[in-house]
């Protein structure tokens, strides 16, 4: 055994690396229950890896044969309704831990320096992410597949000038047809996974170069013993690897509980629509996106003009690559910052919550101005963050100032449209960016204790 | 770390029972992978034994059946045609077929479970075309001691009326017998032996 | 700003989410749908109502996702029962196997013509319509309307283009409108005249055909559950000797 090891080692770091990314990676003893969706994402990353190889050898990429080959691995291969369900069960999971672990990264500062390129690159596999469950949920050629994506590829119609040829370049057709499914079979079986294996590996060599942030936001690198080891990092194996088998069970509980005994995740995982075949002469009653992008797309509605609305969405994303540069303050974990970015981060989780509730339900007046008051929170959010980056010194009444005047210039431009019941709700609902803004930033000037910071320890607690 | 205060036993014990639990857990959910990898209902449809009605089958007639995506013949041999049968017997490779594969029940002279009818898979047994039926006594390209067989176009095989393969060919075995039963006197099912003959 | 105050914020969100705004009836009907009671242990009713739909429905709604034999091993039908509802002939002409998809007998073409629109396939309705209950409302809401090219209407799916087809065992029903004076119509269904079943009967037979339609919907729920409780049986003991593992190694750390 030693022999075949010292035989590899001489040819190939296996030990080293096992050292270095495993056995002797320091990572902060006190990590917590939010800490085990890095290692979920890259188990389900895996398993939808292992089920997309087995649907592949049953799935047909042919407008004819496609949705009729889904319901052939539900029904005549043996153990296909199970590898098909733990693949559509997956890709809901998939977003669940990946926007846990990106609300981690959000409430304990993990996105600062020096830890930016971790962040980025953990965007872009969100991003790599989103366009894979685009392209997958087009394949089984139901309903939802195909007017889903009919709308997704026409916002490239609203690009001026060029906005056609885009789009008719995406679908290979002047409609969604054959050659779109094929292509984006080719994009989501190979050409996605590659990217999203090369940036997961990417993304964890950059993290174990600059080391895990934790929920204090300490760096356990500043107290070493003689060694040069942290005296508050733990080898990752075997506590992590312990530990994460706990976390890695406990998800799977969650994961067949909802596979076994929900499958449709209650019509949000599996839309009832999309067990009809995909029909260009029917639009279906009610067009939702599935969940995981309804907060997107009802920024997308909350601006009326179409490609100012689709700049709007990418944009919702966008923003979220610059974080790092928008929020200065030097003290990373929730924990030691003011109340006032408490407040700032719980506004912006509700606002994304109902951005995505308000994704799935039909437009009301009501429902309409909610949304655009919310997208509203969603972008001053990374305004009022960066003012909280010196909490001490900034000027809060000239950020109020600007960021209501700037709602407010918004709301200017689409007043005059308004009429009746829309002019009331209006009003109604201009109370929540007021008071949004209000009590981020006014509320910390003359509430002494909802400004103040607290001091961060130089060593990790609990 | 301090191996000091550890209960190395207990450790043990645990890491054993863990990866015990985890390897059941592996092992089971390797099931429906694997079985996913076996013939679907689909390919079982395909596969399923099919019953052919020889009632309609005239004397000398050849009719062919699809069994599991192969050519299955079913041949209503007459009198002379099986009188003609062993004096072929000098000329065959292997003319009690021990080399060759047939249900026990046909492993005759006639190769077959009743000597009346032919049931055989019509493919070559050389490199896999479907041979050509070929009943004419003495037929002029294939000489005048011919007394009735099959002929593969592909590279010149030939076979009596049982299949047996004739000297000089390039297959080396008698073309093969599927398993089949009588359901009725004129009702054949291909695919099953069914109950012992 | 603990971790527990997070957490509670998280799970009221998620609970939120997904109690409070149910997705949207994909059927899209305003009629409220009755209870179907759908039940997939009784195989019986589902056994009759492979019968019912084979001898009524499958004229023109074909199951082509589902196949008589495994319809056969899952209701407990054996080979002679199974093979008289089959009726149909495969391409070759031949007639359908028992492990043959269960095709309807009118090309669909032809279909089209005569009713308007090629009768769908029903694999799948019960799941596309959410649940067994649009079925079985469906299936017990024909009523006379004579302005219909077949005679009839349907509450829950208006101007339906088929015939009622079970007419002969139902009878037929009539539309009575209340209208409170206030604007509030409510529209109820009544026998006018009765068939060969009584109305029990007849109920019955909905709900046989409507389990049947649920389970074809799919088949595999029939052992999911099944498979669900032994699964997470055994994800229980392995997360209690896991998370004694943790506990031991984790002494370490103080």
């Amino acid at each position: 055994m030693n022999g075949l090891l010292n035989w590899i080692d001489a040819r190939f770091p296996l030990t080293d690396t096992w050292n270095k990314h495993i056995a002797e990676y320091y990572a902060p003893k006190n990590f917590n229950f939010f800490y085990f969706f890095g290692s979920l994402a890259m188990l389900v990353l895996v398993l939808q890896i292992v089920t997309g190889v087995f649907l592949t050898m049953h799935y047909k990429p042919d407008i004819e044969l496609a949705f009729a080959s889904v319901e052939h691995i539900m029904r005549d291969v043996p153990g296909g309704w199970f590898i098909r369900y733990m693949h559509s069960t997956g890709a809901s999971m998939f977003f669940i831990v990946v926007y846990l672990h990106m609300f981690r990264g959000l409430i304990y500062g993990s996105f600062k320096g020096p830890r930016e390129l971790v962040w980025l690159i953990g965007m872009l596999i969100y991003l790599a992410l989103m366009a894979e469950a685009f392209m997958g949920y087009m394949l089984p050629w139901g309903q939802m597949s195909f007017w889903g994506a009919q709308v997704i590829i026409n916002l490239f119609n609203t690009i001026p000038y060029v906005g056609e040829i885009v789009s008719q370049t995406i679908r290979g057709d002047f409609v969604i047809s054959d050659p779109t499914l094929n292509r984006f079979f080719a994009f989501h079986v190979i050409a996605v996974p590659l990217i999203l294996v090369g940036l997961v590996f990417v993304h964890i060599v950059a993290l174990h170069q600059v080391g895990s942030n934790n929920p204090d936001g300490v760096d356990i690198k500043q107290h070493k013993d003689e060694n040069g080891i942290p005296l508050d990092g733990i080898p990752f194996h075997p506590y992590y690897t312990v530990k994460d088998i706990v976390g890695v069970v406990g998800f799977f509980i969650v994961f067949f509980a909802i596979l076994f005994f929900m499958p449709e995740g209650g019509g949000y995982f599996l839309e009832y629509p999309n067990f009809e075949p995909a029909n260009p002469l029917k639009t279906p009653e009610h067009i939702a996106p599935v969940w995981y992008f309804t907060p997107f797309y009802t920024v997308l509605r909350a601006v009326p003009d179409p490609f100012l609305g689709t700049l709007a969405m990418f944009a919702a994303i966008a923003v979220l690559f610059v974080l790092p540069w928008l929020d200065k303050n030097p003290i990373k974990s929730i924990r030691y910052r003011n109340k006032a970015h408490y407040i700032n981060l719980v506004w912006f989780c509700v606002a994304f919550v109902v951005l995505g509730v308000l994704g799935v339900k039909a437009v009301t007046p009501f429902l309409g101005e909610l949304g655009i008051r919310c997208t509203q929170v969603y972008f001053l959010f990374f305004a009022v963050t960066h003012a909280h980056s010196r909490p001490m010194k900034v000027n809060y009444v000239v950020w109020f100032a600007v960021l209501f005047g700037i709602t407010i210039i918004w709301d200017l431009t689409r007043y005059a449209d308004l009429s009746g019941e829309s002019v009331a709700i209006f009003w109604q609902l201009l109370t929540v960016p007021f008071v949004y803004l209000l009590s981020t930033l006014i509320l910390p000037m003359f509430v002494s204790s909802f400004n103040k910071e607290k001091e961060v320890p130089t060593r990790v607690t609990g | 770390m301090a191996d000091t205060g550890v209960d190395k036993k207990r450790r043990r014990f645990l890491i054993g029972a863990t990866s015990a639990v985890g390897a059941v857990g592996v092992g089971a959910i390797a099931v429906p992978f694997i079985g996913s990898l076996t013939p679907s209902a689909r390919a079982l449809a395909a596969g399923a034994p099919v019953e052919v009605d020889i009632d309609k089958v005239e004397a000398g007639q050849l009719i062919r059946v699809i069994w599991r995506g192969k050519p299955v013949w079913v041949v209503n041999r007459t009198d002379e045609m099986l009188t003609a049968l062993p004096t072929v017997n000098p000329k065959l490779k292997d003319p009690t077929s021990l080399a060759s594969i047939q249900p026990e029940y046909a492993t005759n002279e006639n190769r077959s479970r009743k000597d009346q009818y032919l049931i055989m898979v019509g493919i070559c047994t050389h490199l896999g075309c479907s041979p050509t039926y070929r009943p004419e006594v003495a037929a002029a390209d294939l000489g005048a001691d011919w007394v009735g067989g099959f002929y593969c176009p592909c590279h010149g095989s030939r076979f009596d009326l049982a299949g047996r393969v004739i000297k000089g060919s390039p297959a080396g075995t008698n073309m093969t017998v599927p398993p089949h039963y009588y359901k009725t006197d004129s009702l054949i099912r291909i695919g099953e032996d069914g109950v012992a003959a | 700003m603990k971790l527990k105050s997070l957490k509670l914020l998280l799970a009221t969100l998620t609970l939120g989410l997904a109690t409070a705004f149910p997705v949207a009836n994909a059927a899209g009907s305003s009629v409220e749908l009755k209870d179907a009671q759908v039940d997939l242990d009784n195989k019986l009713s589902m056994a009759r109502g492979a019968k019912y739909y084979a001898n009524y429905c499958m004229g023109c709604h074909s199951l082509k996702f589902s196949r008589y034999n495994r319809v056969a091993t899952d209701l407990g039908l054996d080979d002679e029962s199974i093979k008289s509802i089959i009726f149909t002939r495969d391409e070759d002409d031949v007639m359908s196997k028992s492990g043959s998809l269960m095709i309807s007998a009118i090309p669909s073409k032809d279909a089209a013509n005569w009713f308007g629109t090629a009768p769908p396939d029903l694999s799948l309705v019960a799941r596309s319509r959410k649940s067994g209950d649009w079925i079985y409302s469906y299936l017990t809401s024909f009523y006379k309307d004579d302005s219909r090219p077949f005679g009839v209407n349907n509450l829950v799916f208006e101007n339906v283009g088929m015939p009622h087809v079970l007419q002969e065992l139902q009878g037929m029903q009539e539309l009575e409108v209340h209208d409170d004076g206030h604007g509030h119509v409510t529209k109820t269904l009544k026998l006018a005249e009765p068939g060969k079943m009584s109305v029990g009967e007849f109920d019955q037979l909905a709900k046989d055909l409507t389990n049947f339609l649920v389970y074809v919907g799919e088949p595999a729920q029939l052992h999911r559950t099944y498979y669900g409780i032994l699964t997470l049986l055994f994800l229980f003991v392995f997360f209690i000797v896991a998370y004694l593992l943790k506990k031991e190694f984790w002494k370490d750390i103080h």
